[in-house]
């Protein structure tokens, strides 16, 4: 049986390559898949300690994550197509209408 | 209380003397609200009404009198307390304030109704009837202040009543205020009459507070009580009081040095000069003397000047009386004169003397003024006639020629044309001169008698003042009513309607049977008043010795022939001059005729009577003048240019702007307005800092969170761990 660990491991690696593409990446849609790969990694985490511990609320969780992560799609690729729209470009460095 | 003591002694209605005062208020109450809206007619009935019922409730004091002769003192309001000084609002009913309050009341309501109709021109002549209704509440107010002064049970009660009394009589002098000299003169002389009485009044307050030094109340009965001991213990208190007093007569009663006032006060309407300034208000001062006698009479020195100034005043005024033109200024100065008699007889303890003086001198002074407006309107009316016709007009000197109707030099012969007038005037006239049997020959009479044992030298000076006194109204009758006509208005007078003319007849009758008040032998006035002034005799006898005060209390017929003959001689005098010399005088040319046969004889001496010895010009020049120089230096270099211009304008103004100053740049600008200025620049300059964290950029702020929550993460495990 593969131990726990390597699930942590694999987990831990997946929110780093996430977290890196969030914050490395200009183009909105890979920023968003790397969130998505920050979620899923969270899942694996829930997913390992339920059956560590044998507990159903975690996969219960996990269930919560993915559907709020299916709505946030819906809102977020919207949100990237309005700006498309009016920016003509996804780059997130055009969006800096905030600047000081 | 006074209904049990009733049953001892007649009836009596002394409960009900508060009425005297709020009749009338209760009268220009009703005609201030509502006068506005009656007719002159109602105005004038409910004003005399008022002043009828004070009479009858007066006449009530004085049959309760005839059985209580005690009186009696009826509280009505505490009016002050403070520490031992506690005065009521009382009213004191005895023979002497009854008396007053009769004369008042009656003599008022005459005139009254006489306004009634004298006013009804008047208003007219002087083109503004609306001030008819006005004319009204005055009178009552007047009436009212007077019964305060007359009625009080103590000196600040009297006081106010004396304010009051003056306050109506610079209101009613000053009634035509925007008419005389210039449109100013009534107000000038209304102003006249307040300042000189505010002299007098000062000696009255003077003579009040050392009363309440000395004495430590103002209650006549007390103070009285206290007298005798006073009077050897702190003579000087009382000779200060007496003085002071006196000054304070002076004012109101027009005595010497304070006389100025009263003729002029004669720019009132003429029913006003006979109420106020001839009949009642001026004879407050005697009252008062008559009140204070227990006060006079411990101090000979104080009964010697009253007497003395009383005397002068007397033969000083008759002397000016005959100098003068305007029909009024005649009685007024003969008023002063009549005046000097009754101060003159107080003053020399002739105290029941004095107040039959000042009873019939109201009714006869009264009489002589009213009729002297009638013959003024008489004048008025045929003046306006003259102007109507222009036949007659060209008569008139001169177009514009201002008409005084008051100039006995433009009247004549009004004897044939305003018959009742004449008769009525010839009463009052011979009243006055002291003629057998007419009211002033018993009273003036009893005064000279009086005199001649109590002090000579006033015995003297009023013989003569009686003298000038027949002469001067001889000389009026025959230049208003004998001769011919000397003017256009004159020849067409026209006789008053009867509302002037009827209380004429009831004070011509009043002034023919005044004297049976006290006739010799009977006594009925003297009995009555020494109810109230009881030590008279007891004064009399010490001062003369039982056998004198028995010969004085008599007739004396010497005196009386005397000053009979004396009154005749007077009269035959001014016939001749102004009957017979004046004819002859008619014969020169105008230029070289003067205008008074008597100038012709006494030349310069008449200037002087006419000019009034210059008193009011040496007034002017002693008082007047260095006052207003006195006024004007205050008020131009103290006042303006030491306080105002240096003073305020430098100094004040100085030190206020150097602090103004400090507050402004030091305080203000350097410390708050600074404090403001730097929150607001380091603001700016931080945020100026901080915009710089705002990149815009996504990925800055995703940084921001993702480190803020390694931090966050960390720190949670640094402390879970230990």
């Amino acid at each position: 049986m593969i131990p726990t660990a390597y699930y942590i491991g694999l987990s831990a690696i997946l929110f780093a390559i996430g977290a890196m593409g969030v914050l490395i990446r200009r183009n909105s849609i890979v920023i968003f898949m790397s969130v998505e790969l920050m979620l899923n990694a969270a899942n694996l985490a829930f997913v390992t300690f339920a059956r560590v511990y044998q507990a159903m609320s975690g996969q219960i969780f996990v269930f919560f994550v993915m559907t709020v992560a299916a709505a946030e799609v819906a809102v977020g690729l919207a949100l990237i197509v309005a700006i498309f729209r009016t920016k003509q470009s996804i780059d997130v460095d055009q969006m800096n209408s905030l600047k000081g | 209380m006074f209904l049990s003591e009733a049953a001892t002694g007649g009836p009596q209605f002394f409960n009900l003397v508060p009425l005297i005062v709020f009749l009338p208020v209760i009268g220009l109450l009703v005609n201030i609200i509502i006068g506005g809206r009656l007719s002159e007619k109602a105005i004038g009935t409910i004003a005399s009404s008022a002043a009828g019922l004070a009479f009858v409730v007066s006449v009530l004091q004085a049959i309760s009198l005839v059985g209580h002769p005690e009186g009696a003192v009826v509280p009505l309001a505490d009016w002050i307390t403070i520490g031992d000084l506690r005065l009521r609002w009382a009213f004191q009913v005895d023979t002497l304030s009854t008396t007053m309050m009769l004369v008042v009341s009656g003599v008022g309501t005459i005139i009254h109704i006489y306004a009634i109709g004298y006013m009804h021109e008047d208003v007219r002549h002087n083109g503004d009837p609306s001030r008819y209704q006005r004319f009204f509440v005055f009178m009552n107010l007047f009436i009212a202040t007077m019964m305060v002064l007359v009625s009080g049970d103590n000196y600040l009660m009297l006081f106010v009543g004396w304010e009051g009394v003056g306050l109506c009589s610079y209101l009613l002098i000053g009634f035509w205020y925007d008419k005389g000299k210039d449109g100013i003169g009534n107000a000038i002389a209304a102003k006249k009459a307040f300042v000189t009485n505010r002299i007098g009044d000062f000696g009255f307050l003077i003579a009040a507070f050392t009363m309440f030094g000395v004495f430590r109340s103002f209650e006549f009965e007390e103070v009285f009580r206290q007298v005798p001991d006073v009077a050897t213990s702190f003579p000087a208190a009382i000779v200060i009081i007496t003085l002071s007093m006196l000054l304070g007569v002076a004012g109101k009663s027009a005595q010497i040095p304070l006389f100025v006032w009263l003729p002029d006060a004669m720019a009132g309407p003429t029913p006003v000069s006979a109420l106020i300034h001839a009949a009642t208000m001026v004879t407050a001062g005697v009252y008062l003397i008559a009140r204070s006698h227990a006060i006079y009479v411990v101090s000979p020195l104080a009964q010697n000047t009253v007497a003395l100034v009383g005397g002068i005043t007397a033969l000083f005024a008759a002397t000016i009386a005959v100098g003068q033109f305007d029909i009024k200024k005649v009685l007024a100065y003969s008023t002063i004169s009549q005046l000097g008699f009754m101060v003159a007889a107080v003053g020399m303890g002739a105290f029941v003397a004095g107040m039959f003086h000042l009873v019939t001198h109201a009714f006869f002074k009264a009489l002589l003024f009213l009729s002297s407006g009638s013959v003024i309107q008489g004048l008025e009316r045929g003046h306006q006639h003259v102007e109507h016709d222009p036949r007659l007009k060209k008569q008139l000197k001169g177009a514009g020629h201002h008409f005084d109707p008051q100039d006995m030099r433009n009247m004549g012969g009004l004897r044939t044309r305003m018959k009742t007038t004449f008769w009525v005037y010839l009463i009052g006239a011979l009243a006055l001169a002291g003629i057998v049997p007419l009211a002033g020959f018993w009273s003036k009479d009893e005064i000279l008698a009086e005199a001649s044992h109590l002090n000579p030298t006033v015995y003297w000076l009023l013989t003569i003042a009686a003298f000038f006194t027949a002469f001067y109204m001889g000389r009026q009758i025959w230049m208003v009513f004998f001769g011919e006509a000397r003017s256009a208005p004159a020849e067409h007078a026209q006789e008053s309607p009867a509302v002037v003319t009827v209380p004429l007849i009831v004070l011509a009758g009043l002034s023919l049977v005044g004297g049976a008040l006290n006739l010799p032998g009977l006594h009925t006035f003297s009995h009555w008043i020494e109810h109230t002034v009881q030590i008279e005799e007891a004064v009399k006898e010490v001062q003369l010795g039982e056998a004198a005060a028995e010969a004085a209390a008599g007739f004396n017929f010497v005196v009386a022939g005397v000053s009979t003959v004396l009154a005749l001689v007077a009269i035959a005098l001014s016939y001749w001059l102004y009957m017979r010399r004046y004819q002859e005088l008619k014969q020169l040319p105008a230029a070289r005729r003067p205008d008074d046969p008597l100038r012709s004889i006494l030349g310069p001496v008449f200037t002087v009577f006419e000019n009034k010895y210059w008193v009011d010009e040496a007034y002017a020049a002693v008082v007047l003048r260095p006052y207003a120089a006195l006024s004007r230096f205050l008020a131009d270099v103290i006042d303006w240019r030491f306080w105002h211009d240096w003073f305020h304008d430098v100094v004040i103004a100085g030190v206020y702007r150097g602090f103004t100053r400090l507050l402004s740049v030091r305080i203000d600008l350097g410390g708050i307005d600074a404090f403001a200025n730097w929150l607001a620049t380091a603001t700016q300059q931080l945020s100026a800092q901080m915009r710089r964290i705002q990149t815009g950029y996504v990925r800055n702020y995703a940084m921001s969170i993702f480190l803020g929550v390694v931090v966050i993460l960390g720190y949670l495990i640094l402390v879970s761990f230990q």
